[in-house]
């Protein structure tokens, strides 16, 4: 990576040079270069948003409780105070998502969702990944799967290819650390990103580091020295872009944030569009405090509900109205779903036999219920879709061949999606 | 005694049998105590006179049986999958990597010097000793262990969240005042599962032992308690066991509320600020637990099995062993009978071993190591049966164990991957064989703590000053999943947001401060030669010396720092701070 830096004293003036425009956008010096370079992004941006696919995850940590939001059962004992109501599309959600409800259209809820794992930490790893969680191998989470690719569409991008907003997702697996999530706030400040120095002393230590780097990665082999490197590498890229703007949020118009909603997850939503559009193939959303064991329906009705209703309606008509929703994919799911039975602390508990997930946009029909649940909400009555399905249906909608096979470092080849088939009623 | 001899194939362990015998005869009658054993010089000089023949290492003398007989085990699994160890770790990374596992910092520049000038044969298990020991290693001993234990009994977050039940300066208070006493482990796991009393220092009846369950027992009837105990302590996985039978896990549904059953008479209870709703502090407190029934003296509680029919659960140890169904106190504590059972089960014996051979080396005898159930079999089930025996049998002092654990075989081997080995590789779903060390990124706490020694970075000022300023620091790798049980991750796992901190981050700006009087000023400052400088830092950063093209590239930099040392020395520093060799544990 390094090892064709060169040291700035020993090098062609000229080479060195490129280097700093490769690296340096942005330094003041070179002020003309690095203009020259964002421009470039920019218009490749708006030729290649139409093949360009990328996808956000909205993620509900804890566990939404879906048969609260899209799958109601009023009437039945299990069903809960909230009411149903008509949407754009063709299916009813709950009264409190009345914003998203104009939505639907764009959206389809897949009702039939039935997995197997109600603990947390195995169903963040089995949603995000279509496997089960396995001690011997690490495999790679959605986020980074995507970013491995579709990075090939963004040549010149600068940012990490998979940005976690808010949380930290899954990790890479065997794909390695150089596919980890970037993990932010939700304001998107990033600590530490100015190195005050000038830009020729930082090339010159970065060879040195490159000279003890090497040499370590020579002595010990194996793959946790070498996978360092990469990320030094992409941390010095990430530093010295003017890509970075696009972390910016406040820099949006106050009715904008306002549309979000000025809270965490909203504005996590609205950097999430901002990367979308800065050529970044994933981002995914963290909103937390879905476990609600005790006390669901007022969580969810005075705070749950109102924020997640504003802020994924927001991102829905805002990719659509820019033209990115028919490149660009939602999932909306968690670990799992919560039980039709109401617990003696008016809370539900973890289950995953009969749940909901939502998805949209890059092709993805909206519009439509897919599957159905029992009258009380405790079994799927239809075929029952797994984390594999819902994963080979958004990689269809990417664009992102099935037939992708990843070999893990153990030589175990390993399909995307781990096989799952395609949910028919979702893809033309 | 066993030596590796390079080339010899399949049979390359060299059984140096008589020898073996002889001395371990000569030392039986000469030591009974298993602890400061001083081995005999001559029989040392014996048995390494001869090995060197075949180029065996002899750099950890050890002559405790337990060494052996971990050393018989692990040659045994190199024998069987026919790989050859590395080679022996050198004297200075030795150095490096026992003061990381030990007291949780890389050894500064003048402990490096004083151990690699010992002429000693017996140096690395006298460094060992000094480590755990020595009065002035206590305190840095007691905080590493406090930091690795709170992490493991609370998280990294635990305490931190606005009206958390957990008071971290108090849990941390407890261990590190344990760990400085060497307090035996049975004893802190017995004082973890039966604490009462206030969570918070200074508070009326302070008992720091209460964090590890105060944020564990009111909510859900305690599910969170009875997992975390059961796994963490026991090694047994129950979490999904609490809504229904595990498909290969020998856990039923059942056992999970039985051992639930030992925490309904516990409650924390929120002390709050006077005038406020904000906690102050908790109180984890005992109480007469009526059961759900009805019936104190029959005090048993329901669940309910997936198909809705309702069972009933008392409290039973996962042993079988009943304890009296009573819900009053004056009958029955039910978490002292659970620290009891827990303490004459062999599953807590294991755990600790697993836990702490995990620490030293990387991986443990399971995957992960606090899954000792019968679906997930031990790399070395007759290894990891004898060192809970052992440390039964020693009255639970992790010292011991320490020792047993820092001056074998594997703890001596190089992180080198060779031909010969490379199968070895746990980071491909390999079973761990020990036959070279593995590879791993220091956690946060031992970047920061390193620095902090090596070069004064970090605060002044007070400890309790310090003492924030390191958990300030520390909060930025810690992400939160937004679950009821307080799952985390960290960010400090060689990502790009800590590639950053390393760049840029203001630790390491003072970290390679060079004003007079801070570690680069320092050496800047003395008589040798720029060169020597170079080396001074590589040792301090690497535990070697500069190669040929280091020191190259360190001549260039001075070039372009028109001669500027001090600036030379700060480039130096922060390439090597960066680099992938100082961040890991080799």
């Amino acid at each position: 990576m390094f090892t064709n830096l060169g040291l700035p004293w020993a090098t062609p003036a000229g080479m060195t040079r490129r280097h700093f425009a490769k690296h340096m956008a942005g330094a003041s010096a070179l002020a003309g270069t690095a203009a020259l370079v964002g421009n470039t992004i920019q218009t490749h941006a708006s030729e290649m948003s139409k093949q360009r696919k990328s996808a956000i995850l909205l993620w509900m940590g804890g566990g939404p409780s879906t048969m609260d939001i899209w799958d109601l059962k009023p009437g039945s004992a299990t069903g809960g105070p909230f009411r149903p109501i008509s949407t754009t599309g063709n299916m009813q959600i709950s009264e409190h998502m009345p914003l998203t409800a104009k939505q639907m259209h764009n959206l389809s809820v897949v009702r039939s969702m039935s997995t197997r794992e109600a603990d947390h930490n195995r169903g963040r790893y089995y949603m995000h990944t279509g496997f089960v969680p396995n001690p011997n191998i690490e495999h790679p989470g959605y986020g980074s799967v995507v970013a491995h690719e579709l990075f090939h569409q963004r040549e010149g991008l600068a940012i990490p290819p998979f940005v976690s907003v808010g949380g930290s997702s899954t990790g890479p697996g065997f794909l390695g650390m150089a596919w980890a999530p970037f993990s932010v706030t939700s304001n998107g400040r990033i600590r530490n990103l100015d190195m005050k120095l000038e830009e020729k002393r930082l090339l010159q230590r970065m060879a040195a580091l490159d000279v003890i780097e090497s040499g370590f990665i020579n002595r010990t082999r194996g793959s946790a020295a070498s996978e360092h490197q990469k990320v030094l590498k992409k941390t010095l890229d990430l530093m010295t872009s003017d890509q970075m703007e696009a972390f910016r949020v406040e820099k949006e118009p106050e009715e904008t944030k306002e549309m979000y909603g000025t809270n965490g997850f909203g504005q996590g939503c609205l950097l999430a569009r901002r990367l979308v559009e800065a050529g970044v193939p994933f981002v995914e959303v963290d909103l937390g405090g879905w476990d609600n064991h005790n006390g669901i329906f007022p969580t969810l009705a005075d705070t749950k509900l109102p924020q997640l209703d504003k802020a994924m309606s927001a991102l829905t008509s805002d990719l659509e109205q820019r033209g990115l929703l028919e490149s660009t994919a939602i999932i909306w799911m968690g670990e799992f779903g919560r039980t039709p039975r109401i617990n003696a602390n008016a809370g539900r508990d973890h289950y995953a036999r009969a749940w909901s997930c939502v998805v949209g946009g890059a092709g993805i029909k909206g519009g439509l219920a897919v599957g159905e649940t029992s009258t009380d909400g405790t079994t799927v009555e239809t075929e029952p879709f797994s984390s594999e399905d819902l994963m080979a249906t958004v990689f269809r909608g990417l664009g992102i061949s099935l037939e992708t096979t990843y070999t893990s470092k153990s030589g175990r080849p390993m399909k995307i999606a781990n096989g799952g088939k395609v949910i028919r009623e979702l893809v033309s | 005694m066993h030596c590796a001899v390079p080339g010899g194939g399949k049979n390359f362990l060299f059984n140096v049998e008589g020898i073996d015998q002889m001395s371990r005869l000569w030392l039986k009658q000469k030591y009974d105590s298993h602890r400061k054993l001083v081995p005999s010089l001559l029989a040392v000089l014996v048995v390494c006179g001869l090995a060197s023949h075949f180029a065996a290492s002899c750099a950890a003398q050890s002559d405790y049986e337990q060494v052996k007989v971990i050393n018989q085990h692990i040659q045994q699994g190199w024998g069987d999958y026919e790989i050859r160890p590395a080679s022996e770790v050198d004297d200075a990374k030795w150095c490096r990597r026992v003061h990381l596992d030990i007291i949780g910092r890389i050894p500064t520049l003048d402990e490096l010097n004083a151990f690699m000038s010992s002429r000693d044969r017996n140096k690395r298990q006298k460094l060992v000793q000094s480590l755990l020991y020595d009065d002035r290693y206590t305190e840095e001993y007691a905080e590493n262990w406090a930091t690795i234990w709170a992490n493991v009994l609370i998280g990294r977050s635990g305490g931190s969240e606005r009206n958390s039940l957990t008071n971290r300066d108090g849990m941390l208070k407890y261990l590190r005042d344990s760990f400085a006493a060497n307090k035996s482990y049975n004893e802190m796991v017995y004082d973890l599962v039966t604490a009462e009393g206030s969570t918070k220092p200074g508070t009326e009846n302070f008992n720091g032992a209460t964090n590890f369950l105060a944020d564990k027992v009111n909510a859900e009837q305690a599910v969170l308690a009875t997992s975390s105990v059961s796994r963490l302590l026991l090694g047994q996985q129950v979490q999904c066991t609490q809504c229904h039978n595990h498909p290969f896990n020998q856990w039923k549904q059942q056992k999970f509320w039985e051992f639930n059953a030992f925490f309904r008479q516990t409650r924390a209870l929120r002390r709050y600020v006077s005038g406020t709703r904000d906690v102050e502090h908790a109180e984890l407190v005992n109480e007469d637990f009526a059961g759900e029934g009805g019936d104190p003296e029959d005090a048993l509680i329901f669940y309910e099995l997936r198909n809705g029919l309702t069972k009933v659960a008392y409290p039973v140890f996962i042993d079988g062993q009943e304890v009296s169904p009573s819900g009053f106190l004056s009958d029955v504590n039910r978490r002292e009978e659970l620290a009891k059972l827990m303490l004459q089960s062999e599953f807590l014996d294991k755990m600790f071993v697993n836990r702490m051979w995990s620490q030293f080396l990387g991986y443990g005898f399971t995957k992960p190591i606090d899954d000792l159930g019968p679906h997930n079999p031990p790399s070395h089930p007759e290894l990891l049966d004898y060192l809970g025996q052992q440390v039964r049998q020693h009255s639970y002092d992790p010292k011991l164990l320490i020792e047993w654990i820092t001056l074998s075989k594997p703890y001596q081997l190089t992180a080198q991957m060779t031909s010969a080995n490379e199968i070895d590789d746990p980071t491909m779903g390999e079973t761990p064989k020990f036959s070279h060390f593995y590879l791993r990124q220091m956690q946060a706490e031992q970047l920061y703590q390193s620095l902090v020694a090596v070069t004064g970075a970090g605060a002044a000022g007070s400890y309790e000053k310090q003492e924030q300023e390191r958990r300030r620091w520390l909060r930025q790798f810690v992400v939160a999943f937004g679950t009821d049980e307080g799952d985390e991750a960290t960010t400090f796992n060689g990502s790009i947001p800590q590639a950053l901190m390393m760049f840029n981050g203001d630790l390491i700006k003072k970290a390679i401060a060079s004003d007079r009087g801070t570690f680069l000023g320092d050496i800047a400052a003395n008589k040798n030669r720029a060169s020597a400088k170079v080396d001074s830092l590589f040792l301090a950063g690497l535990a070697r010396r500069a190669t040929r093209s280091e020191q190259a590239i360190a001549a260039k930099l001075l070039v372009a720092r028109g001669g500027d040392t001090a600036e030379m020395l700060q480039d130096v520093w922060w390439a090597l701070l960066n680099s992938n060799e100082f961040i890991m544990q080799h």
